[in-house]
């Protein structure tokens, strides 16, 4: 049985008391003690900046050339926190409600509370360190909403609150570095973790520029290494984004929880042709003003396809605003799942707009000319034209959106304050992630996961913004709690060694590994592979999903795997700047993670926030949950073949909150 | 579109380095300059050659990741846009495009385009911070209102991505406009005061010891910077550093 190890106690006095309860280590102690964190990103910076300033002597490593250029730079819209400044009802109750039913009541209660408690410090934490987000004239801190929610708990720092947020983080992290408490290691990848005794107790590294192969131990290691969108080789994650770190974590014996939980996001810019690398996020914000629509007739769909017909000519009544037709409580502000699913839907049924037929519009006409109203009133302007309205309304749309469209813009080489944008759903998050029990420690013992890496608080659907505030709460305020209570009983360990059998044994796997690469006689790029696999995964297990298909996925996935070693060319040596070879180490883990993926997805027999099984569905089309058979968290184990993991129930409880159908009508 | 391009190939610090010519057919408009790269690199590899080496990561230009000098200019031939976000229908059938990486001594090339900016993060841990705990036990974030002029003005110096156009473009290889965005950011703030002086005298200190030039007011690193990183920055950061030099932290 997996024991999640959640106190005991009411839900609200859960963290209190334990944080009460549990073991400190001393100052004097906390200094023969090493940690390493593996990502700077939101909670590896976080994690290893608080664990060095509390004492510990931190090694952390990232593999681009700088902690801060961490994938969580590319966060736009915002950070939840339920500080309730908006005054509109919001409190820490409401957040963890909202987040439980976002995620449709797949994600643990006691983990999702301690998160809404937590939210409000890190709002005040950011902003002790200098974190410049949007302010109102009277200088205090503006808000916004985001989907899935009726309040305005979103704080933001324009559309690059990511940036801010790593930058604050990376701060906080340089300030260590400069006092000697942590050693940071750029350019570097973690190949494996090293287990002593089922203990955690380090990680064989590899320097990306010189090739050199390294043993680094330490008492505890923490994984905050993001997540795996990239399986689908087009998804908004960085180019680098990998599962390797804990792909390896979960060979070795971490349980990987939900992994089939990914999430598609409903505003990115489509896909343009077949060199494309990566996908662009226009942020979830853009909804709070925005309108989405496709035509009403399908002839105006196809002519808007053939380029006969521009979407401004499209008369209002025969404009179909589906969500807000489908949706009219939340209307455009609907979770992303269902944003998603929806455009999917109208895009099959043949009312697309882009030539692929895979496009929906995201319209800003209708903000522009209600902003502009209101300024003109704010100015005092009487009776101003239509032609002065639009231009006042320009101007608030560009000062809160204005680098979004300017991206888009630059991207599609059209103006979006003129036309609307056509967006279209991608890979976008991964809800599932290594398994983690309330103390953030995998199922290694001394191996904790932290961030996207770890499955803990999004159940089936994470909400919008809540990914920056699950990163920094986890390595701010979580981490550094819980993982003393483990260290706890090593205050006497002394150094760990770095040589011994376990050491010597897995750096020779990863040598063994890496000569077999670019040893091997093939003829056809990495970056092949990894599309292929991509375009199998989004076939059959991106927005919709059904037996069949991942069956034939699962066998499919086996065979490329196969051609992979046989076929793949990776150029150069071992020493040496060589990303080709980078890139092949990581996408040999996707190609395990995929079938593992689509097993996962095949045996979940029900449909749950971004998991959406055609063979369970309401008769209006909406995921039909299967709570008596599914409520608990699948987490599985390695035993050799992806397809041949073992899966282990954590059963989800809920005393707090009454399962429900969501309904967002 | 055919295009004729010239890439510079440098196998490590120590390597002199030259510039090598390939053909590539078939560029679309719509393809970014690294997606026209990875077919490049895509037709290297399938000729059993040696890709070119290059940095980028996020690919939508915030990351500061990317850094390729081309035809002369740091990010290409686009303003306000990292290489990521350029796109090939800034170019024409025919045109031969040379593509090298930053060039600064306090830069090191890596491998091919490739360069080594640990320099920056050295300026940062110099005094780039505010010194506050992680505890979270920290003021409520609404106790101290910052009018909205400053904490925009504070925000849009902190969007520097640390990509280093700035000291590629410079004829000095001056870092000026990097620190002065990070010593303005924090100088706008209230969170910033108390470390202010202290903060200008270290990480200017720690820019000289890295070996970039000295400013002369020529304003190219304004120009080039994907960011719209203001030279008014260097300005209030000359103007610190002076305050300070003369009063001590
Ligand atoms: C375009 C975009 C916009 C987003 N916008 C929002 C938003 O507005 N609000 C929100 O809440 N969330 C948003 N998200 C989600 C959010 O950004 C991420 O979930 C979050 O930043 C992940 O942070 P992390 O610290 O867990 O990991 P990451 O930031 O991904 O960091 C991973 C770190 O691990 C390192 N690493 C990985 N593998 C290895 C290895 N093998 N060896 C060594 N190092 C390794 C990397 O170098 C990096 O430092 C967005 C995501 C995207 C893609
Ligand atoms: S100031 Fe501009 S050019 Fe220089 S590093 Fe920052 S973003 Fe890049
Ligand atoms: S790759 Fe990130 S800025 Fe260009």
């Amino acid at each position: 049985m997996l024991d999640s190890k959640i106190p005991g106690g009411p839900l609200a006095d859960k963290w209190t008391q334990y944080k009460n309860n549990i073991r400190l280590v001393n100052p004097a102690n906390k200094r023969l003690i090493d940690v390493i964190v593996v990502g700077t990103g939101l909670a590896g910076s976080s994690a290893a900046a608080s664990l060095a300033e509390m004492g510990y002597n931190v090694k952390a490593f990232c593999f681009q050339d700088s902690p801060r250029r961490a994938h969580s730079i590319a966060a736009q819209g915002g950070i939840n926190a339920a500080k309730n400044y908006q005054n509109d009802g919001d409190s820490v109750h409401r957040l963890f409600y909202d987040t439980i039913k976002g995620g449709d009541y797949r994600s643990r209660e006691a983990n999702v509370h301690r998160l809404a408690e937590v939210s409000t410090s890190i709002i005040d934490q950011c902003v002790a360190q200098g974190v410049p987000f949007a302010r109102e004239y009277g200088g205090l801190l503006d808000n916004r909403s985001f989907g899935g929610v009726q309040v305005s708990r979103t704080f933001y720092a324009k559309g690059q609150t990511g940036q801010q947020l790593l930058l604050g983080a990376y701060s906080a992290l340089s300030r260590q570095i400069s006092k000697g408490k942590v050693k940071m290691y750029n350019r570097h990848e973690m190949m494996d973790v090293v287990l002593v005794n089922g203990k955690a107790r380090g990680i064989i590294a590899r320097n990306l520029v010189t090739g050199e192969i390294q043993r680094h131990s330490a008492h505890a290691v923490v994984l905050a290494t993001g997540g795996y969108g990239n399986v689908f080789f087009l998804s908004t994650n960085a180019m680098g984004s990998n599962v390797s770190a804990a792909w390896k974590a979960h060979r070795k014996g971490a349980f990987m929880a939900n992994p089939c939980f990914t999430q598609i996001h409903p505003t990115c810019i489509p896909v343009s042709g077949h060199y494309q690398s990566k996908l662009t996020l226009m942020s979830e914000s853009l909804r709070n003003d925005g309108r989405i629509w496709v035509p009403k007739k399908k002839e105006d769909a196809e002519a808007v396809r053939k380029g006969a017909l521009k979407p401004t000519q499209i008369a209002e009544e025969d404009r179909d605003y589906y969500l807000e037709r489908r949706y009219p409580a939340f209307g455009n502000l609907v979770p992303r799942d269902v944003a998603s699913r929806a455009a999917k839907e109208r895009c099959d049924a043949g009312f697309g707009v882009n030539e692929t037929g895979e496009a929906v519009y995201l319209d800003y006409a209708s903000a522009i000319e209600r902003y502009g109203k209101t300024e003109a009133n704010v100015r005092g302007l009487e009776n101003p034209n239509a032609e002065e309205i639009r231009r006042l309304g320009k101007e608030v749309v560009k000062a809160k959106y204005g680098n979004l469209f300017d991206m888009y813009r630059q991207i599609t080489d059209d103006n979006p304050y003129e036309t609307p944008m056509k967006i279209y759903p991608a890979v976008h998050y991964t809800m599932g992630g290594l398994w983690v029990d309330y103390n953030l420690m995998t199922t290694v013992p001394g191996l904790y996961a932290a961030g996207e890496a770890n499955f803990s608080d999004h159940g089936a659907n994470r909400l919008g913004a809540s990914a920056l505030m699950q990163g920094l709460a986890d390595g701010y305020f979580v981490l550094p709690y819980t993982i003393g209570d483990y260290l706890a009983e090593d205050i006497r360990t002394g150094a760990i060694a770095n040589d011994s059998a376990e050491f010597m044994e897995a750096e020779q796997a990863v040598r063994e590994q890496l000569n077999r690469f670019v040893s091997n006689n093939g003829t056809v790029p990495v970056d092949d592979f990894h599309r292929r696999l991509g375009r199998i995964m989004w076939d059959n297990c991106g927005m919709a999903r059904n037996k069949e298909g991942l069956t034939q996925a699962i066998a499919d996935i086996a065979s490329l795997r196969e051609e992979f070693y046989a076929k793949v060319r990776v150029p150069g040596t071992t020493t040496g700047f060589n990303p080709e070879l980078d890139k092949a180490g990581r996408v040999a883990d996707f190609l395990e993670l995929g079938e593992l993926m689509c097993k996962d997805a095949l045996e979940r027999e029900e449909s749950c926030g971004g998991h959406f099984r055609e063979e369970y569905q309401t008769e209006e089309g909406e995921a039909l949950r299967r709570d008596d058979e599914f409520t608990f968290v699948s987490a599985w184990e390695h035993q050799g073949n992806p397809s041949q993991a073992k899966l282990h129930q954590e059963e989800l409880v809920y005393d707090n909150i009454e399962l429900k159908q969501r309904s967002y009508k | 579109m055919n295009l004729t391009l010239k890439v510079w190939r440098q196998n490590g610090p120590q390597d002199k380095g030259k510039l090598e010519t390939h053909q590539l057919t078939g560029v679309t408009g719509d393809m970014s300059f690294l997606e026209m790269m990875d077919v490049l690199n895509d037709q290297i590899i399938r000729d059993g050659g040696d890709p070119i080496a290059f940095d980028h990561d996020c690919r939508e230009g915030i990351c500061g990741m990317c850094s390729m000098f081309i035809n002369g200019e740091a990010h290409g031939p686009g303003r306000g846009v990292t290489t990521c976000q350029l796109h090939m229908r800034s170019f024409k059938d025919g045109d031969t495009i040379t593509i090298e990486p930053w060039r600064a001594s306090a830069f090191p090339v890596v491998k091919d385009l490739a360069v080594d900016r640990g320099a920056f993060d050295r300026i940062i841990q110099a005094g780039g911070y505010v010194s506050v705990n992680t505890s979270g036990e920290t003021l409520d974030a609404n106790a101290i209102p910052i009018p909205k002029a400053d904490a925009d003005e504070a925000f849009n110096a902190a969007t520097c991505i640390g990509c280093g156009a700035c000291v590629a473009t410079c004829k000095n290889a001056s870092a000026m406009l990097f620190v002065s965005a990070k010593v303005s950011q924090f100088a706008l703030l209230p969170q910033g005061q108390p470390e202010r002086k202290r903060r200008v005298l270290r990480m200017v200190e720690q820019m000289d010891k890295e070996g970039f030039g000295n400013c002369t007011n020529t304003g190219a690193c304004a120009v080039e910077c994907p960011k719209g990183i203001d030279l008014t920055n260097i300005a209030r950061m000359n103007r610190d550093f002076l305050n300070a030099s003369l009063t001590g932290e």
